[in-house]
């Protein structure tokens, strides 16, 4: 079976800088796939080539077999990819329920699933910073898509919230079928949830496959090391 | 949400009637001063439609508003056209012109946009003369005069219905847009909203406000030439409207009343340099209300919630 969201050595520069150097990586229907690697390897830049927010230099981009090079930003959604905001991008001035509704027609339905139905009145800039992420998720599921991409939904959350994020996001597969691309710097959640893992590192793809197997590579820790020192 | 519907109909009902019986208790030469208010208040509804609204700074909405008031102006002392019913025209053809120039002025943002409107605004006047065959030039044009009773009337029952479709408007889908591209352009991009169609819609609304009131103006003062759209009328409105609030149609009466009072409330306080007195008033006014005075009470309200 071909691949759902397909990316294929994609590149793309600002500048002098290199964010994408050549990437191919791929998710599949219903799956979860975890996408990794230290502070500015590419990861935000992917989805914002894949989103069409930017143009990439160079490759190609398929999902569900056809392009979506052709496709312009605004009519990305429509063909079944949604996503979320490393830095939480909400409608501030509208409440949560406005929010989840420009998000599309299943706004009400969203909400039911994260679990924010009791909010759906409050304004969305008045909530604490991981609802806001709440309300995230539920805009992007709000027009049924067939996949998500997360944004390091993870980011700024405690413990408790990541635990709960983690039940979340293995939901999102059983219950909605979707398929989730997933940025993280929580590796107890990637790993956790992943079927699959890519890691990134200075816009390369550096390893592919299972949490286990990316663990272990020495190239992946080389680059973790690496960053650290 | 129905409680706000509730507390909106019964503030325009208030509102209404004491709009209603003003003129009894003014004389005749107030009343043209509150009918232009009025006229005020319908341009400042579309701009707040467009920066407001759709975020999107105009500092040339004084252009629309003559592109308005010289289809009225020409249609009238021309063609002879009873003068009420150039009013939708003048709309749609400012409308028309506003729709034109939002979308070149998509690859815009911010400052370049302000420039660039500025820019349109300067023009204007030069453009009235060039074509003074339909215009008159420096001369202008020549129209029915009307009692200042009848103007107010009518220009406040045009601004109490741009304010019945401002809020229809801004209620659908459409102007949820508006705000999401106002509040965060990638994420309303990637909800499935097109930048281009909305920025473009916003500046067609907001013109065929600015012609109508434009239209307004000609009417009331039976003239139209090309001072009668000054650059400070442009720049007047976007101060009218930060004063009035951003994002809130109703105070945009606030922004109204001082464009129209300011210059002869500082020509009162000071016969030499009145516009020093009207500057230091502004900034003022800014400074102790960021946000306008709309947004001074939209926090008062939000101080109440739970
Ligand atoms: N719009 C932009 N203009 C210029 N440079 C950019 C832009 N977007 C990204 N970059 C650069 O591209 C590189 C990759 O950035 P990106 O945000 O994709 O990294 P990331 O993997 O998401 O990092 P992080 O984990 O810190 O979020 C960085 O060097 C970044 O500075
Ligand atoms: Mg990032």
């Amino acid at each position: 079976m071909a691949a759902l969201l397909e990316v294929e050595n994609v590149s793309r520069r600002f500048g002098g800088i290199v964010a994408l150097d050549g990437v191919s990586l791929d998710a599949g229907e219903n799956e979860i796939v975890g996408l990794i690697g230290p502070n500015g390897a590419g990861k935000t830049t992917l989805f914002n080539v894949v989103t069409r927010l930017y143009r990439p230099d160079s490759g190609a981009l398929r999902f569900a077999g056809r392009s979506l090079l052709r496709t312009p930003a605004h009519r990305i959604v429509r063909r079944g990819i949604a996503r979320t905001f490393q830095n939480v991008e909400l409608f501030d001035t509208m409440t949560v329920r406005e929010n989840v509704r420009v998000g599309g027609r299943y706004g009400d339905e969203a909400l039911e699933v994260v679990g924010l139905a009791p909010l759906a009145g409050r304004l969305a800039a008045s909530l604490p910073h991981d609802t806001r992420k709440r309300v995230e998720l539920a805009r992007a599921l709000a027009s049924r898509p067939r996949i998500v991409l997360l944004d390091e939904p993870a980011g700024g959350l405690d413990h408790e919230e990541v635990e709960r994020l983690a039940t979340l996001i293995r939901r999102l597969r059983t219950e909605l079928e979707l398929a989730v691309l997933v940025v993280e710097h929580h590796m107890n959640l990637v790993m956790g949830v992943s079927d699959r893992v890519h890691v990134l590192s200075f816009g390369r793809r550096i390893a592919s496959g299972t949490p286990a197997e990316v663990r272990n590579d020495p190239a992946v820790i080389e680059a973790y090391l690496g960053s650290a020192a | 949400m129905s409680r706000r519907l509730a507390l909106n109909t019964a503030g325009f009902v208030v509102a209404a009637l004491v709009v209603a019986v003003l003129p009894r208790f003014i004389s005749s030469y107030h009343a043209l001063e509150w009918a232009n208010v009025g006229i005020y208040f319908v341009a400042l509804l579309g701009l707040n439609v467009l920066t407001g609204y759709s975020g999107q700074v105009s500092l040339g909405h004084g252009a629309f508003m003559a592109i308005g008031g010289y289809t009225s102006a020409i249609l009238i002392a021309h063609h002879g056209v009873h003068d009420v019913w150039t009013i939708p025209l003048a709309g749609l053809v400012a409308g028309g012109a506003g729709l034109a120039f939002g979308l070149p002025a998509l690859r815009l943002t911010g400052l370049y946009l302000a420039l660039a409107t500025f820019a349109v605004a300067v023009a204007f006047p030069a453009l009235a003369r060039k074509f003074e065959r339909f215009t008159g030039g420096n001369a202008g044009l020549v129209l029915t005069l009307h009692t200042n009773d009848w103007l107010y009337y009518l220009s406040w029952s045009i601004a109490g219905a741009g304010l019945l479709l401002g809020w229809l408007v801004l209620a659908t889908p459409i102007g949820r847009s508006f705000r999401a591209l106002r509040d965060s352009e990638v994420a309303a991009i990637s909800s499935g909203i097109s930048p281009a169609l909305y920025k473009t819609l916003a500046f067609g609304i907001s013109s065929f406000y600015a012609g109508i009131a434009g239209s307004l103006v000609a009417i009331s003062t039976a003239y139209v030439n090309p001072q009668t759209f000054p650059i400070t009328l442009s720049l007047f409105l976007v101060v009218g409207l930060a004063v009035g609030g951003l994002g809130s149609l109703p105070g945009s009466v606030v922004g109204a009343i001082l464009i129209q009072f300011l210059p002869t409330y500082a020509a009162h306080v000071s016969k030499q340099a009145p516009q020093v007195i009207e500057g230091a008033i502004l900034v003022g006014v800014m400074l102790l209300l960021p946000g306008g005075a709309a947004g001074l009470f939209r926090l008062v309200q939000s101080s109440r919630q739970p």
